[in-house]
């Protein structure tokens, strides 16, 4: 049952992405890069990462999304325009892929030798208590750090937004 | 296979039961603004217009499905798919009551019970700003874009609030979950005040009680804050280029989010299945309130405003009576009063807001982003706050 899901929901991620690629329109691409979000949640909910999982969702496919949906209707963008491929991407395009992905074939299967295969509902970890126990006591500082970050970069996009006022 | 079984048998309560509310919500509605309005409100198809939530499904599926040339095809037909599913999906996580044994199987009055329940609904609710996004995107209609502008950003801005009003109560549940947050609101203090969230020391809940069911109007664009479908300005914003059964999925949605903002502050805040008061008092309130409703039929029946009434109205009290009878079976009780007491509940607030479409104007939209940024904002996070503290210190 797990690993169905997990093909399904694997395959949605990545066709999802492939679209995000290759679809013309700054809408659909935002929305196939909700799909890959989506998906993503689902993957992370068989892994037993519930808390995560809806992170996922509610952060990034809810708020972050909805920002950028929000502008592109906004702006009104219209589809992008094939700008000429260049002749340098039609040549070595293909070829510089596959050898890409041979190289990170190998340098995974070498690198990291202790690779075991994920089993689907072993870990026990990702509910609300135990992201919160650790981000209160491990993680502490990061966690502050981050929230600082966060602020400092709410008030410049206020400062940068604001309109002269004198 | 027991529990696939008893899932089944769930889902298809509960699908049928939200179906049909939904169909009556919506006469419901027109009857309570009609009587608001000093009209009648349906009056004509049924007696007392009962079959109007029928007549109205078939009229959206027998009118012409149009399919505008202008539209982008895929988007525009996506768009009411995705409002509808999302909108439906909610109901799913509700606890309507405790945990019961019919028959020999123990089994919790709702679909599932998820560990992340809250934030389940969230996240939903979150994404469901899509349907009304994109079905303003692509209808190539300025009207349509407008509203689904306003729609995003509306829902962007009032999750806020939502979501600060929703935290608080967590603080006092120490849950995320529906059931352990309805369970830990049982009981009462000085044996009459129940400990609903609403009335929870340290600090009750008035105020989140208060932002959350504002919040909960903006976000499911319900008057005053129904800027998206503004018909003086807007034609019908966001669903303007929609007709037939996509038309009804909109419509359909919007009703639905209302039932579930309507349960989810049932279960945070008014205590989800437990009643008002202690059970040897409450589990007869049903049967008292169903015999009034039957003697209040028959008295009507006595002086008929109308012909129909004298063979309609005897009818309506001989139901009353049965549903009466039914909630005073002892062995029904402890299954049928929770219920009862959950559907009150939602029931009260989804009457709060019809009686409220009913009252209030529509806000301008500077005002909506004023209330929602400088009031609401605020007043939700020095809730949390002080809750927090309080929470901290006892």
């Amino acid at each position: 049952m797990d690993t169905v899901l997990f093909i399904i929901f694997a395959t949605i991620a990545v066709v999802s992405a492939v679209s995000l690629v290759l679809q013309k329109h700054p809408i659909a691409s935002a929305l196939s890069l909700i799909g890959v979000m989506g998906s993503l949640a689902v993957l992370y909910l068989l892994l037993g990462a519930e808390f995560i999982a809806m992170a996922q969702m509610f952060v990034y496919a809810g708020a972050v999304m909805v920002l950028f949906i929000f502008v592109i209707m906004l702006l009104n963008a219209g589809s992008e325009k094939s700008s000429g491929k260049s002749w340098f991407a039609q040549i070595a395009g293909l070829p510089l892929l596959i050898v890409f992905a041979v190289v990170m074939g190998f340098v995974i299967k070498r690198g990291f030798t202790d690779l075991r295969v994920v089993e689907f509902g072993s870990w026990v970890g990702g509910t609300a208590e135990h992201i919160g126990q650790l981000l209160f006591t491990r993680y502490l500082l990061p966690f502050e750090v981050v929230s600082i970050l966060i602020l400092i970069a709410i008030l410049g996009a206020v400062v940068l937004a604001r309109k002269e006022i004198d | 296979m027991n529990f696939y079984l008893v899932s089944l048998i769930k889902i298809v309560i509960v699908f049928a039961v939200f179906m049909t509310t939904l169909a009556y919500l919506q006469w419901i509605e027109r009857k309570v603004l009609g009587h608001i309005q000093s009209r009648t409100g349906p009056l004509r198809v049924g007696p007392h217009g009962l079959l109007q939530p029928l007549a109205d499904v078939f009229k959206l599926l027998t009118k012409e499905d149009l399919l505008p040339p202008y539209v982008n095809r895929f988007f525009y037909l996506l768009a009411p798919f995705i409002a509808v599913s999302l909108a439906l999906i909610s109901i799913a996580i509700i606890p309507f009551g405790p945990e019961v044994n019919i028959a020999g199987t123990h089994t919790n009055l709702e679909i599932s019970n998820l560990n992340v329940g809250i934030l389940f609904i969230l996240a939903i609710s979150s994404v469901s700003v899509y349907g009304i996004a994109l079905a303003g995107w692509s209808s190539n209609n300025k009207y349509a874009l407008l509203g689904g502008l306003r729609s995003s950003a509306q829902m962007i801005s009032y999750e806020l609030p939502l979501t600060l009003a929703i935290a608080a109560p967590l603080l006092l549940a120490n849950h995320l979950n529906f059931r352990a947050i309805s369970e830990g609101q049982a009981g009462y203090y000085l044996g009459f005040i129940p400990r609903w969230n609403i009335f929870q020391m340290p600090f009750p809940q008035i105020i989140g009680f208060i932002v959350f069911m504002i919040a909960g109007f903006a976000e499911t664009n319900r008057v005053p804050f129904d800027l998206p479908e503004a018909e003086n300005e807007l034609v019908a914003g966001f669903h303007t280029e929609y007709s037939s059964m996509k038309f009804a999925c909109f419509f359909m949605s919007e009703y639905a989010n209302m039932v579930t903002i309507a349960c989810v502050a049932t279960v945070l805040f008014l205590g989800g299945w437990h009643p008002l008061f202690p059970a040897p008092y409450s589990n007869w309130v049903p049967t008292i309130v169903f015999l009034l409703a039957a003697f209040t039929f028959l008295f009507q029946s006595l002086q008929p405003a109308r012909r129909v009434d004298r063979y309609t109205m005897p009818l309506f009290a001989v139901g009353a009576l049965v549903l009466a009878i039914i909630f005073a079976i002892p062995i029904l009780q402890p299954v049928l009063v929770p219920i009862f007491w959950f559907c009150a509940k939602a029931g009260f607030i989804l009457f709060a807001y019809i009686w409220v479409r009913g009252t209030l104007p529509r806000f301008r939209y500077d005002q909506l982003m004023h209330f929602a940024w400088t009031f609401l904002f605020p007043l939700a996070l020095l809730n949390l706050l002080v809750t927090a503290l309080l929470v901290a210190i006892f």
